[in-house]
């Protein structure tokens, strides 16, 4: 059994209304000091199985085509211990 | 001889019925499409309606891109079958890599309802024939995500090619990069619209009647074809 997390998060380039709407309510609320928010996803993926290299292969391919669009959205695989 | 016109039906769709009833308005037999089926039930060109499909879970059209009706749509969209996505649609196109670009979150977050003025660019594509280049339409608009889009170089390509089919005017609505309403594949067989023509079909119910030439556009190129 393994637990492997594909975060997503929009490219750089790519406008994040959300975030920056969570980083403007930030100093209302006190929380000074931060200077931009990037909001992004998170998924935790469990396995039937140990996340080897072929497992990994798959998780990527998944990413790939649909927990991330890649026109404005780039991802990461790890593995969670 | 009409044309049968497909309108699929996605859980989650809202504006399948109304799409239907403009096919009709404009002389055409629509055919309901039901997202779980692969059969396209011999039709001439498919719509995709406005709504929320699964809920917009994940990303708008990102799971409607994968049922089981889109295989045989993306796959006749590639050989020329017209297909028309009207905003949720418009996003399952461009989820399905069958228009480049992606819809983002309006830039002020709020959900846009609202009267839209939009110019018509390109009266060339299969779904436009019916309307003069620049002629101006106003129809309604309404949509949280709908916010177009994609890097420079293939802006810069939609514009050259002639692909941005229509354009928000006075008002760009949802941040959409240079103004950008709706655009085609380079065959022009495929049209995606965030705006909604289909609502704007009567006179008691829309804004005005100037949604029609979509769908009588679409009538007149199937049935001169045959």
């Amino acid at each position: 059994m393994a637990r492997v997390v594909v975060d997503v998060m929009l490219k750089p380039e790519i406008l994040d209304p959300q975030g920056q709407a969570v980083q403007r309510a930030l100093p209302r609320l006190g929380f000074e000091g931060i200077t931009d928010v990037r909001q992004g996803k998170r998924f935790e993926l469990e396995l039937d199985g140990p996340a080897d290299e072929a497992a990994l292969a798959r998780i990527r391919e998944a990413a790939e085509t649909f927990l991330a669009n890649t026109v404005i959205e780039d991802f990461t695989v790890r593995v969670e211990s | 001889m009409t044309a049968r016109v497909g309108v699929v039906t996605f859980p989650g769709s809202l504006d399948d019925g109304d799409a239907r009833r403009a096919v009709r308005l404009a002389g055409g037999e629509p055919v309901a499409l039901w997202h779980r089926d692969t059969d396209l039930h011999q039709v001439d060109a498919v719509v995709l309606p406005g709504g929320f499909s699964y809920g917009d879970y994940l990303r708008c059209g990102a799971i409607a891109r994968f049922s089981p009706i889109m295989e045989n749509i993306i796959a006749g969209a590639r050989e020329g079958m017209p297909v028309l996505g009207i905003c949720n649609g418009f996003q399952i196109l461009c989820e399905s890599h069958l228009l480049p670009g992606a819809l983002t979150r309006n830039d002020h977050l709020h959900f846009v309802c609202r009267d839209q003025k939009l110019r018509i660019e390109n009266a060339g594509t299969a779904w436009t024939s019916d309307y003069e280049a620049g002629q101006e339409i106003t129809v309604p608009l309404k949509n949280g995500e709908g916010g177009y889009v994609a890097d420079e170089r293939t802006l810069d390509e939609l514009e050259a090619e002639g692909r941005v089919v229509a354009r928000y005017l006075e008002l760009n609505p949802n941040g959409s990069r240079r103004d950008i309403a709706g655009i085609s594949n380079a065959a022009g067989n495929v049209v995606g619209l965030m705006p909604h023509p289909e609502h704007a079909v009567e006179p008691l119910t829309g804004p005005t009647t100037e949604g029609l030439g979509f769908f009588t556009s679409i009538l007149k190129r199937l049935v001169t074809a045959r």
